[in-house]
């Protein structure tokens, strides 16, 4: 039995309840010859937020990308609000997709196009809104990043901290369900970390949004989730709420991993 | 130069105009080549590829000199109908250099950042909507300089359609010898011709050059009004120039 699954879940891994947000069941991924995910199951409910912690190799971006269909599962099934996103067609992926939203470390913004466009484009070509109408939302959402003065500017006129705000606002522009975070500040300057952070911690304390994320910043991780899971060589090894698993923990593996972090 | 009379300049002058002319349309049929076979051979599956791959090396590997006069001499017997020479030799240089050109749009496409595709993913973009919207516009300044290269090989590449009889610089410079029976004069006329149409291309294409390079936030910004909000965030602008070597072709 998965070791996930025999451990207290305060964010409420309904075991078939049907009311999770996100589910695998028994996902395999592997690379060449290694199994970088090892028949892996986890839920998450609607509106948690969960963060993957964990050393180097272990799997978290794996995960990450896996949910956003970047790469394909050899083995097991992902469900995102009750479609399938593995296995299904091409096409029905593409609508389950609609449901998530990534930023990644390296921002991605678009170079060709203005920090308005970037977070315009796919409202307007993906959901069909009007530009005007995805103009509206997409000023309100660079007015909470604090970023309304940018509009007009190209993202290499921005600096790491600001692109990845813009990142931010990009992702929640298409209102997903669920937004995934791979260590989102770790491409940043020190000094820029705590602004994007903070932002964050802003978004998860006033919106419904689902969040997943993985990140070293270990005091973030404490702050906004409400489950912690500590992944290593593919397998979730324990998972908790975060005081529980910052504070006390019970695999001998997870305690060592913090004491190298923290 | 004075043994070229009047008669003899507008020979010339109108082998310049064909010359342009060859130029600009195995130029158009070059570009949609290159695009359409660049592209398949980037394509996920894998007989696209295969296929391209093969059209690619089969235009490199053949002289397009020797295929210029198969296509006007050979196929004819076959298939029993005549290209015009022009449309012979337009469909020739087309073939062969958008083969070369399907190198430089598949390197540029390869280029773009592997992060912008999937950023595009993550927003829900079907794959033409990457390419049209991500992919190809951050490709496009990538593709301007050796494009430059291949379009001033091309305009020396026409020179071989003289032997269509196709009235182009070349050709007319060959009739000009013929009636002042020297070559000096003509022949450095010709050399300094193609030096200029060779120069002006160049020219224009560092315009569209520095264009690419503002639409992707690079360089100066080409509309001023826009100039408010860009920084001096010039980037270093040196991009590797593509020259015309004066090779003879
Ligand atoms: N495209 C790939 N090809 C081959 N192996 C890969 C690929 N992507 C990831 N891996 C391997 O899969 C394993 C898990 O990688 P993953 O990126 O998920 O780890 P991670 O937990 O995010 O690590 P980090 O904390 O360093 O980001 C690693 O051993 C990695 O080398
Ligand atoms: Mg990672």
């Amino acid at each position: 039995m998965p070791a996930d699954t025999a451990l207290p879940n305060p964010a409420g891994a309904a075991p078939a309840g049907g009311r999770e947000l996100i589910r695998l069941d028994q996902v395999t991924k592997r690379f060449g010859g290694t199994t970088v995910l090892d028949r892996l199951d986890f839920t998450v409910d609607p509106g948690k937020h969960v963060t993957l912690i964990g050393p180097s190799g272990s799997g978290k971006t794996t995960i990450l990308r896996l949910l956003m269909t970047l790469t394909k599962p050899d083995e097991g099934t992902i469900t995102v609000d009750g479609e399938q996103l593995f296995p299904a067609s091409e096409k029905e992926r593409r609508e389950a997709r609609k449901k998530i939203g990534m930023v990644f470390q390296q921002f991605n913004l678009f170079p060709n196009m203005t920090v308005l466009r970037n977070i315009t484009e796919a409202p307007v070509t993906v959901l069909g809104l009007s530009r005007d109408e995805a103009e509206v939302r997409a000023r309100e959402l660079l007015d909470l990043v604090g970023l309304a003065d940018k509009c007009d500017a190209r993202p290499t006129q921005l600096s790491g901290g600001q692109q990845q705000r813009v990142a931010i606002a990009r992702a929640l522009a298409m209102r997903p369900r669920v937004l995934l975070l791979d260590e989102v500040t770790s491409a940043l300057d020190p000094e820029l970390v705590a602004g994007v952070l903070d932002l964050l911690r802003d978004i998860a304390r006033s919106t419904d949004i689902t969040m997943l994320c993985v990140t070293h910043e270990m005091n973030f991780a404490r702050d906004i989730s409400d489950q912690v899971l500590m992944f290593d060589a593919g397998r979730v090894i324990e998972s908790g709420p975060p005081e529980k698993l910052f504070g006390d923990p019970e695999q001998e593996r997870t305690r060592e991993f913090l004491s190298a972090v923290l | 130069m004075s043994e070229i009379s009047p008669g003899l300049w507008g020979i010339l002058l109108h082998g310049v105009w064909v010359t342009v002319q060859l130029t600009v349309f195995s130029a158009a049929l070059g570009a949609a080549v290159a695009f359409a076979v660049g592209l398949a051979r980037t394509h996920r599956l894998r007989i696209v590829r295969i296929v391209s791959g093969a059209y690619f090396e089969l235009f490199r590997g053949t002289s397009a000199l020797v295929l210029m006069i198969w296509v006007f001499f050979v196929v004819p017997l076959t298939l029993g109908w005549q290209l015009v020479p022009m449309w012979a030799a337009v469909l020739t240089l087309g073939c062969t250099y958008g083969a070369y050109g399907s190198e430089v749009v598949r390197g540029a496409v390869a280029a773009v950042p592997q992060g912008q595709r999937e950023a595009g993913v993550a927003l829900g973009f079907t794959p033409a909507q990457r390419l049209r919207k991500i992919v190809l516009p951050q490709a496009w300044p990538e593709m301007v300089p050796p494009f430059n290269n291949l379009l001033i090989e091309l305009l020396k590449g026409t020179a071989l359609v003289s032997v269509l009889g196709v009235g182009d610089i070349t050709f007319g410079a060959q009739l000009v010898r013929n009636a002042t029976g020297r070559s000096a004069p003509v022949y450095s006329v010709v050399l300094v011709m193609y030096f200029v149409l060779a120069f002006l291309l160049t020219r224009a294409m560092r315009l569209v050059e520095r264009r690419a390079k503002a639409g992707v936030g690079r360089g100066p910004s080409p509309e001023p009004a826009a100039a408010a909000q860009s920084g001096p965030d010039r980037r270093r602008d040196a991009a590797p120039s593509a020259s015309a070597p004066g090779g003879a072709s």
